[in-house]
């Protein structure tokens, strides 16, 4: 075993909290245990109260990635977050539900989300155990009602089976639906990037990304705090309204004016792969993004003050930040099977 | 064993703080009251002016801005009870959550368990569910989001929901609808509610003393701010109408009788 994975374990049984002992955390391979990377902050969410067992994690894999939570039993969560992608939706603005219909925001990558104090990019939702009912019941997405799906989920043989080994009963209920999927959500850790391995002196960055990460501190990581690249705050970044589809932002939430146009600062772990990129998913490529932030900010009454006069950088230092945005890609997360799609 | 198994509970209870927020505000029962086997029944009917609420389109009543309305959906969250005793004691009533619907008889004859013996004076309770179970994650029971009062791309309960019709509504098929929510800021739907009882209920085991309790849908329109449907017909978000409407449901109860 890895000198670093036994710090993070050994970090993780020290400061995580004691819990029934008769159900004790388990090893990954397998199972599934809490993270907490070395130098980061201590999660939002923590598993005190939807205690991690393995058959659990299991269950929400299997929900996660079950389309009966649709209307017409055609879209599950995986559909629009696929692994491959970060759990993005992979080459979509926006995604498809039922029917077709198309949704006006893009679906944002996940992956370390016990971090994330709040969910969707208004921040409507406020706890990652509530977060399936909103697109279960969103018209334009699974469209199905909360009723049906634990009929549908009650009256299949393999989640009796699946909730009886999770739950010591088939009894399905909402809450024991949404805390194995917050269980599996919660747990999509990706913490073994290049840029992680070079901050634990295991790698080393070239002369590209160490100038491109030199100005990413400079330029952008006020917003984007490191470890997590995100400070989970409400920001208008520039962008120019989209005519079609208006969308107020935060403001949807807060009904604040104040608030018009901000959007959740995303994490930019695995943006390499998490595209297309910006709340409506308008920019295909990260030169794009940078291409944004230095020749088309729109000014407005809620621009974030930091992007007032943009952000200068050159071509070739857009380059060098784009080859450290990279080093923030993490394989063994976009590949480890224990968030996989299964088949049973 | 009792004791390693007490002092378990007690490490686990010390090493772990709760994820985000306290408990509801429930206090422990009275110092030295012993659990109770005893309980309350609260049989809630739901009124307008007065005569019984029908859920029919042909059952009208009256608002003091001088419109009409019928009801098809009536339906609230009644939680956190608490009684008063004797002495003037609060004695609170812990994980009493309750959504009451018009269209289910079961859900308006509620009973109150392990309720300690003795004589009380009144009650109080909240309409809607409080904010530490609106910040708390997924719930089951009365507060499961299966049952229609929670806001899924806003999270929060619909603390109380009534949808109609009226003929002076300002809606063009003449619907009304209110879905009262917010659990935090001055727009909150949660309101307290605390009725005297005209005579002392004595609660004890050998008999279930009854508490009949009215609730009048016209009130929601007619209390302290008067409703004019033609302006105000569609109210489900959180703003300084939907707390008009909660500032007025907060009066729509009232204690009838009290069966000993």
């Amino acid at each position: 075993m890895k000198p670093l994975f036994l710090i993070i374990l050994l970090a993780v049984f020290s400061t995580s909290c004691k819990v029934d002992p008769e159900i004790k955390p388990e090893l990954p391979a397998e199972g599934i245990s809490e993270v907490i990377p070395e130098g980061w902050p201590q999660p939002y969410y923590r598993f005190t109260e939807n205690v991690l067992t393995t058959d659990r994690f299991k269950l929400g894999r299997a929900l996660f990635y079950e389309p009966m939570f649709s209307a017409d039993n055609t879209v599950s969560c995986g559909s629009c977050h696929q692994q491959f992608a970060a759990f993005a939706h992979s080459a979509h603005q926006f995604s498809h539900g039922v029917d077709g219909r198309l949704g006006t925001r893009n679906a944002p990558a996940l992956q370390n989300l016990a971090w994330n104090p709040s969910f969707m990019h208004d921040g409507g939702v406020n706890h990652i155990e509530v977060f399936p009912p909103a697109p279960i019941t969103n018209t334009l997405e699974m469209a199905e009602t909360l009723p049906n799906v634990v009929l549908k989920i009650g009256s299949s043989a393999k989640y009796q089976a699946l909730f009886r080994k999770a739950y010591g009963d088939d009894t399905v209920t909402t809450q024991r639906m949404f805390k194995a999927i917050a269980q599996f959500m919660g747990t999509m850790y990706s913490y073994n990037s290049k840029y992680d391995q070079v901050k634990h002196g295991t790698a080393s960055f070239t002369a590209s990304e160490q100038s491109g990460y030199s100005l990413f501190v400079q330029k952008c990581a006020s917003c984007h705090q490191e470890p997590l690249f995100s400070d989970y705050k409400f920001r208008n970044n520039g962008l120019a309204v989209n005519p079609t589809i208006r969308d107020s932002g935060r403001t949807h939430i807060t009904r604040d004016l104040a608030d018009l146009y901000k959007f959740k600062t995303p994490s930019l772990r695995n943006i390499e792969l998490s595209g297309p990129y910006m709340h409506d998913g308008r920019y295909m490529t990260l030169m794009d993004c940078l291409n944004h932030y230095t020749n088309s900010i729109t000014p407005g009454a809620t621009l974030d003050p930091s992007l007032s006069t943009g952000i200068q950088m050159s071509t070739q230092e857009k380059t060098d930040i784009i080859a450290f945005l990279k080093t923030l890609t993490d394989p063994q997360f976009l590949t480890d099977k224990r968030y996989s799609e299964i088949t049973p | 064993m009792r004791l390693s198994l007490f002092l378990m509970v007690l490490a686990v209870a010390v090493s772990c703080k709760k994820a985000a927020v306290a408990p509801p505000e429930d206090l422990p029962p009275l110092n030295g009251a012993p659990a109770s086997n005893a309980s309350l029944k609260l049989n809630i009917s739901h009124v307008g002016n007065g005569n019984p609420l029908v859920l029919d389109p042909a059952s009208t009543y009256t608002t003091t801005n001088g419109d009409t309305f019928s009801v098809k959906l009536f339906k609230y969250y009644l939680t956190n009870v608490k009684l008063t005793n004797l002495a003037g004691q609060v004695v609170t009533l812990p994980g009493t959550y309750f959504l009451v619907d018009e269209s289910d008889p079961q859900s308006k004859a509620i009973t109150l368990p392990n309720v300690p013996a003795g004589d009380y004076t009144g009650i109080s309770f909240l309409i809607g569910v409080d904010s530490a179970r609106n910040v708390s994650g997924a719930q089951t029971g009365a507060l499961d989001p299966a049952h229609g009062m929670f806001w899924t791309w806003n999270s929060g309960y619909i603390m109380a929901k009534i949808e109609g019709s009226s003929p002076q509504s300002g809606n063009s098929l003449g619907d009304i609808s209110f879905h009262i929510g917010g659990f935090s800021g001055v727009n909150k739907g949660i309101r307290t509610v605390t009725l005297p009882f005209p005579i002392n209920a004595h609660v004890h085991a050998e008999h279930q003393t009854q508490v009949n309790m009215t609730g009048d849908v016209a009130k929601w329109f007619s209390g302290v701010n008067t409703i004019d449907f033609a302006f105000t017909f569609d109210v489900t978000t959180i703003s300084s109408r939907s707390r008009s409407i909660a500032d007025n449901y907060a009066g729509m109860f009232t204690v009838t009788s009290v069966v000993n």
